[in-house]
């Protein structure tokens, strides 16, 4: 479903070329849930965000569902992302002065829905984050956790073939962390694909999949 | 993204700031309340001045004795002499014309009114019948000048309300003898109050018949004859025919001077509407103005939502997108704005036509359409910058900062 070949992506920081991924190759398949680890620094970061097709690798080609979206311009990927790709960040990026119902209609807004669609799809999205009570709070009178939980609700309202969480967690007390990974593992469990990005070992451990970075490649993956 | 989203999305933008859009409305809102009520203003005074020339009576000619061949000096007066009388003959000789309707020649002069006791100075006019048509003049009781020969006279005489008053006190007038210099006239008509038109106060004058009046004054020479032409289009021709007929009837000299009233309107009305266009120029800076304060509050605006846009672009918002968000916030600043400006211009409009009622202020069509424009066009041009420069951020630098 995701087929990255010989990805490489360089930046330039004060004149010197950082070598953030080189030649990456790396294939997930629909209803993984993998776990990307490594040290800050490692690239795997700049791997979410090309996987996501925020970002552009140098070299390499990415196929993603059998395309290869590589030579895509800017208005295509957009469009892609928003069929395509759910994202969770470490810091919720909800937008503050919308409600939480406003937050998770957002992607289908953008993509154009019809209202009468939007409100199902809304209702089930709310039942099934058991966001009910909060649809009409804006961000600043959730908790974290419930912040998350619209997140991911977000993610989750088109329907997309990746979850991409970058350190879903890292905003999180220890407690809340545990509730909203067993929320992305739902979502895992009803056969959807996710990938966190985390540096957290016992976050790691969880997942099915186990990626291992440093210096922008790969050093381990483990399975079961 | 359907155009109702786009327009709630801005809403809520606009909504969540409200100190920010309270202060945008305000800056947009003066300069367009600004541009309607300086044409307003413009065009209250060309109407005044438009009114105050078509109570003079329509379609009307003038004609003066005398050329002015420089321009600005009024002919005849200030040369102190000038070459040919205009006499009676020649504005009985006006009759040829088929594009002329009436006329009445006029003498003007000072004269001492007697009645009884009491006497006044007051302007006398020596005319005909044909003048009370020629001037829209009303009656209050009696009537006017008889139908007739101008040659000959009879001893009447018409006379303004304040004259009346106070020769007559409140007695009735119609019947009464008064003196003017040595001649006795019979009151027949008593002129209905008029007030001013242009310099020219109907309710202080005594009128008389034109052979009379050249009698008193003991002058042949004509100070006006006043011609109406049968139609606005025949103004222009009605004026041709009186320079032929008059030079025909001086030895081939154009020595009379002829004034229409449109000229002299069309004047009027370019000064005023330069003035207008002038001043509502000016006005219209301060939307300029309002249009920078609106692209700075949106570049602003780009950099403080600068995760937002982030996000906006990482769930798959395209650049099109992101800029017809920014174009959208900014229209309905302006047409907010604009709106509120017209309501703020038209009260202001409304107070100011309380005070002055004489005048018919009203701003014309085209500036309350061109402000309201103004506002909008200056608004999507100033946030074109800015709304490009959202479209081009880059989504993981936007996102990684916290």
């Amino acid at each position: 479903m995701i087929r990255l070949s010989g990805i490489a992506r360089t930046f330039l920081v004060g004149g010197e070329e950082v070598h953030a991924l080189r030649e990456v190759n790396l294939a997930i398949t629909r209803g993984e849930y993998l776990s990307i680890m490594g040290p800050s620094g490692s690239g795997k970061s700049t791997l979410l965000n090309i996987i996501g097709l925020l970002d552009r690798p140098n070299a390499g080609i990415y196929e993603l569902d059998g395309g290869n979206v590589t030579a895509l311009s800017d208005d295509e990927l957009a469009r892609v992302r928003r069929e395509k790709i759910g994202f969770v960040f470490q810091f919720f990026h909800l937008v503050p002065r919308l409600t939480a119902l406003q937050n998770i209609e957002l992607p289908m807004v953008l993509a154009g829905i019809d209202p009468a669609e939007r409100r199902g799809r809304l209702a089930r999205l709310l039942a099934e984050y058991s966001l009910e009570e909060r649809a009409s709070h804006r961000p600043d009178q959730l908790s974290g956790g419930q912040c998350q939980r619209v997140a991911i609700a977000r993610a989750m309202s088109m329907g997309p073939t990746v979850i991409l969480a970058d350190e879903p967690t890292g905003n999180l007390d220890r407690h809340t962390g545990q509730e909203v990974l067993s929320v992305l593992e739902r979502v895992h469990h009803n056969g959807g694909t996710v990938v966190i990005v985390t540096h957290d070992p016992d976050i790691g451990a969880r997942s099915q999949r186990r990626l291992r970075m440093l210096d922008g490649a790969i050093v381990s993956d483990e399975n079961g | 993204m359907r155009p109702a989203d786009l327009l709630d999305f801005a809403w809520q933008v606009l909504r969540g700031s409200p100190a920010r859009t309270l202060l945008i409305l305000l800056a947009m809102g003066i300069g367009v309340a600004a541009v309607v009520l300086v044409t307003a203003l413009g065009e209250g005074a060309r109407l005044y001045v438009a009114n105050q020339f078509g109570s003079l009576g329509s379609n009307l000619i003038i004609v003066l004795p005398g050329r002015s061949e420089t321009a600005g000096a009024m002919p005849g007066v200030l040369i102190g002499k000038t070459p040919r009388d205009l006499t009676i003959e020649d504005a009985l000789a006006l009759k040829r014309s088929h594009a002329i309707r009436r006329f009445a020649p006029l003498i003007i002069g000072a004269g001492n009114v007697r009645a009884g006791a009491l006497s006044r100075d007051t302007p006398v006019l020596g005319s005909t019948a044909e003048l009370m048509d020629i001037r829209n003049m009303q009656m209050a009781q009696g009537r006017f000048l008889p139908e007739g020969d101008p040659r000959h006279s009879q001893p009447v005489c018409v006379i303004g309300a304040k004259v009346a008053s106070e020769l007559f006190g409140s007695r009735a007038v119609l019947g009464e003898w008064v003196r003017v210099g040595d001649r006795r006239f019979r009151v027949i008509g008593l002129l209905a109050k008029q007030g001013e038109s242009l310099g020219f106060n109907t309710d202080e004058i005594v009128i008389v018949p034109l052979a009379a009046a050249q009698a008193l004054f003991n002058t042949e020479a004509l100070f006006r004859i006043l011609v109406e032409a049968k139609s606005r289009e025949q103004i222009a021709h009605a004026k041709a025919d009186v320079e032929e007929i008059i030079r025909l009837r001086h030895e081939g000299e154009r020595d009379v001077t002829v004034i229409t009233q449109d000229a002299v309107l069309a004047t009027f009305d370019r000064i005023l509407n330069a003035l207008t266009l002038t001043v509502a120029s000016i006005a219209a800076i301060s939307l300029a103005v309002a249009g920078i304060l609106i692209m700075n509050v949106m570049l602003i605006a780009v950099t403080q939502r600068r995760r937002e846009i982030g996000l906006l672009k990482a769930l798959g918002a395209t650049g099109q997108q992101i800029r017809l968000a920014f174009f959208t916030e900014a229209m309905l600043l302006a047409s907010g704005g604009a709106a509120a400006g017209l309501a703020a211009g038209e009260l202001g409009r409304s107070i100011i036509a309380q005070v002055y009622p004489a005048i018919p202020f009203q701003a014309p069509w085209w500036a309350l359409v061109a402000a309201p424009a103004t506002a909008v066009i200056t608004a999507v041009l100033f946030t074109l910058a800015p709304a490009r420069r959202a479209a081009r951020l880059d989504p993981v630098q936007a996102l990684s900062r916290r």
